[in-house]
C-alpha cells in the first residue's frame, strides 16, 4: 500500500525525480537544437548588411531593419517576373488546390465512413495503402497523363492532383467514424432528409476539427511547393521556388534570402498556432486498425 | 403487376447473394455519387501511374516512339550496368535505416516526454518541435550556418575558438555531406506522426495508468512498455507508415544544401537518379523501372514494419 499515495482522490503514479530531471534536461537541449536555426532565419532577416559580414558571425542584432524585406521586393520588382507574381501564383495554386481537396474529401470520407455499400471498404482499403508510397513513384506516368489532358504547363497541372490527396481523407474518415454517432443520422434519414442534405447540415458541422486539419495540411504542403517537373513557364512558378533562386545566388544575399524565408515560414506557422487543438484532436482518430 | 409486387417483397433469405448486392447497389446509389470524384480523380493520378509504371518498365521508351518491349532489359542493367544505381540504392537504404526509425523514435520520444506537462506549455513546445517540418524551405538556413566561408556561424565559431585555421567547405566535402544531410533531414522530420503521437498519447485513458499503478507498475519505463505502447497500436501505425514512405523519397534536401549531383555521388539517392532519367534524359521505360522499385521498396518496409507493430505486446 506504500506505492498507493492519494492526494485529492487521485493515484499518483510513480515518477522518480531523477527521471523528470533528466527528460527535462534532453526536452531542452533538443529544443534549442530546433529552435536554433528558426531564430537565426529570423535574426539574419533583420540585421542590416554590415551586420551580415560580421565575424564571427552574431547571434544577435544591433540595428534591426526591415530594408532586407523591402530589398526582396525591389530585387524581384524589375525582374522579367515580379515577385508579386510568385505570391500570387502560390495563393492561388494553395487555394483552389486545397478548395477542391476539402470538397471532394469531405464527400467521399462521409459515404465512406459512414454509408455501408458495396464496395466501400474496398475503395478505403485502397487509399489506406496508398499512404505507404508517395507520389514520385507515380511522377513519370502522371506527366504522360497530364500531357495527354494538355495541362501541362498550366496551374491545373499541380491544383487537380492535389485535389485527390489521400491524407486529409484518410483522417477525415477516420474522425467521422469515431466522432458521429450513427443514430443522429438515422433520425435525420427517416425525417426524409436525402444523403447529400444529411452530409451537409448534420454531419459537416459536426467534423469541424477534421476539415480544420484538412485545410492546413493541405495548404501547408501546397504552400511550400517548390518548382515542379509540370510546369515551365518562370510567370507560372511559386514563391518557394522564388525563393530557391535569391538563396542561391550565396552570402551577397543572405539577408533577402533569409526575408524571403520568413515571409514563407509565417503563413504555416501561424495557421498551425491557431488551430493547434483542433489538429491535435482529429489526429486522435489517425490511428490505423489493421 | 402482381409479379412486381412480388418482387418488392421479397425478402433478404429469398435473394441470391448477386441480387442483394445489386440491391444494396441500387438503394445507395448516393454513395456511388459521392465517392466518385474523389475515387476517379485517385485512380486517374495515383492507382494508374503505378501500374503503367510496372508496364512501361518493360519497355524502351522515349516519349517520341512507341514502346518497345524489352522485358527484364531495365532491371538487368539497373543490377548490373549502372553503378550510379547501386550508389544510389546504397545511399537511400542508409538513409531510410538512419533517418526513417530515428524521426519515428525522436518523434514518439519527444511526444511522450511533453505529454505530462500542462497544457499551455505542451502547445508551445509541440509549436517549437513541429515548426521545422512546416516551414517551407527554412532548412536552407542550414546551408548559411554551414557555408563554407568564414561568415557561416559554424566556421567563425570554430575558428574564434581556435579548433580549425581555415573554414571547411561542409557541404562539399564527402565525410560531412551525409552526416549532415542526415541531421537536417531529423530536424525538419517531426511531423504528421509526431502529432499523431502526442494525440495518441493524450487519448489513452487514464485510469490504465492507475490500474497499473496498483497492479505494481514500477516507473515510468514499465508504464511505457507495458501500457502506454500497446494502448497507441493504431497511432504508431500510422505513424510508422508517413515516416517510413517519407525516407524512401529523401533527395530534396540533399539536392538544396549539397547541390545535385553532390560532390562524388555522396548523398545521390534514387530519387535524384529517377528525375535524370525522367526529367533529363527521357528514358522513359528506364526512370519506371526506378519508380517501380522505390515503389516496391516502400510497400515492402511498410508491410513489414505494420506487421511488427501490430506483434507489439502480445
Amino acid at each position: 500500500m506504500r506505492k498507493l499515495r492519494t492526494r485529492r482522490h487521485q493515484v499518483v503514479l510513480n515518477r522518480s525525480a531523477g527521471g523528470d530531471v533528466g527528460i527535462t534536461v534532453v526536452l531542452v537541449i533538443m529544443g534549442i537544437f530546433m529552435f536554433i536555426p528558426m531564430y537565426y532565419t529570423v535574426i539574419q532577416s533583420l540585421k542590416p548588411l554590415n551586420e551580415l559580414f560580421y565575424f564571427p558571425p552574431r547571434f544577435i542584432v544591433e540595428h534591426p531593419t526591415f530594408n532586407n524585406f523591402s530589398t526582396l521586393f525591389n530585387l524581384m520588382s524589375d525582374s522579367w517576373v515580379p515577385f508579386s507574381r510568385y505570391i500570387f501564383n502560390t495563393v492561388l495554386i494553395s487555394v483552389a488546390g486545397t478548395f477542391g481537396n476539402l470538397v471532394l474529401s469531405s464527400i467521399c470520407a462521409y459515404a465512406l465512413a459512414k454509408i455501408d455499400f458495396p464496395g466501400g471498404k474496398q475503395c478505403f482499403w485502397i487509399i489506406q495503402k496508398s499512404l505507404m508510397f508517395s507520389a514520385t513513384v507515380g511522377g513519370i506516368v502522371n506527366f504522360i497523363i497530364l500531357s495527354k489532358i494538355g495541362w501541362i504547363d498550366t496551374y491545373l497541372a499541380v491544383i487537380v492532383p492535389a485535389w485527390c490527396s489521400t491524407m486529409g481523407l484518410y483522417l477525415m474518415k477516420q474522425f467521422m467514424e469515431s466522432n458521429i454517432t450513427t443514430e443522429i443520422l438515422e433520425s435525420a434519414r427517416l425525417d426524409g432528409a436525402s444523403e447529400f442534405r444529411t452530409f451537409w447540415s448534420i454531419a459537416m458541422p459536426m467534423v469541424k476539427p477534421a476539415w480544420l486539419t484538412l485545410i492546413i495540411f493541405s495548404f501547408q504542403g501546397l504552400w511550400n511547393m517548390g518548382s515542379s517537373e509540370y510546369i515551365y513557364s518562370e510567370q507560372l512558378k511559386t514563391l518557394n521556388y522564388a525563393i530557391g533562386q535569391i538563396t542561391a545566388a550565396g552570402i551577397t544575399r543572405a539577408g533577402a534570402s533569409a526575408a524571403a524565408t520568413v515571409v514563407m515560414m509565417v503563413v504555416p506557422i501561424t495557421v498551425f498556432v491557431v488551430s493547434q487543438s483542433n489538429i491535435i484532436e482529429t489526429m486522435g482518430s489517425s490511428g490505423m486498425k489493421d | 403487376m402482381s409479379k412486381n409486387t412480388l418482387k418488392q417483397v421479397k425478402t433478404r433469405r429469398e435473394m441470391s447473394k448477386a441480387e442483394w448486392t445489386w440491391f444494396l447497389v441500387r438503394k445507395n446509389k448516393m454513395a456511388y455519387f459521392m465517392v466518385a470524384p474523389f475515387m476517379i480523380l485517385f485512380f486517374l493520378f495515383t492507382i494508374i501511374p503505378v501500374f503503367f509504371s510496372l508496364i512501361l518498365s518493360f519497355t524502351s521508351f522515349n516519349m517520341l516512339e512507341v514502346p518497345k518491349f524489352v522485358f527484364m532489359d531495365n532491371y538487368i542493367t539497373l543490377f548490373l550496368d549502372d553503378d550510379l544505381f547501386l550508389t544510389a540504392l546504397k545511399n537511400t537504404l542508409i538513409f531510410a535505416v538512419i533517418v526513417g526509425p530515428s524521426s519515428y523514435i525522436i518523434s514518439f520520444a519527444v511526444a511522450w516526454f511533453i505529454n505530462e506537462l500542462s497544457p499551455k506549455v505542451r502547445a508551445f513546445v509541440t509549436l517549437i518541435f513541429y515548426a521545422p517540418s512546416i516551414a517551407g524551405n527554412v532548412y536552407l538556413i542550414w546551408g548559411t550556418m554551414f557555408s563554407g566561408d568564414q561568415y557561416g556561424y559554424v566556421n567563425g565559431f570554430l575558428m574564434k575558438l581556435g579548433l580549425i585555421d581555415a573554414p571547411i567547405l561542409w557541404f562539399k566535402n564527402p565525410a560531412y555531406i551525409m552526416p549532415l544531410c542526415i541531421m537536417v533531414a531529423l530536424w525538419t522530420s517531426l511531423g504528421t506522426s509526431f502529432l499523431s503521437f502526442i494525440a495518441g498519447l493524450q487519448g489513452i485513458n487514464k485510469s490504465l495508468f492507475e490500474a497499473g499503478a496498483i497492479d505494481g507498475v514500477k516507473n515510468r519505463w514499465q508504464e511505457l512498455w507495458f501500457i502506454t505502447l500497446p494502448s497507441m497500436k493504431p497511432q504508431l501505425m500510422f505513424g510508422a507508415i508517413v515516416s517510413i514512405t517519407g525516407s524512401f523519397g529523401f533527395g530534396g534536401i540533399v539536392s538544396a544544401l549539397a547541390g545535385n549531383p553532390p560532390v562524388d555521388y555522396v548523398g545521390y539517392t534514387l530519387s535524384h537518379h529517377l528525375s535524370e532519367y525522367s526529367g533529363t534524359r527521357w528514358e522513359v521505360g528506364y526512370a519506371c523501372a526506378i519508380s517501380f522499385l522505390m515503389f516496391l521498396m516502400m510497400i515492402g518496409a511498410n508491410l513489414l514494419v505494420t506487421k511488427l507493430i501490430s506483434k507489439l505486446g502480445e
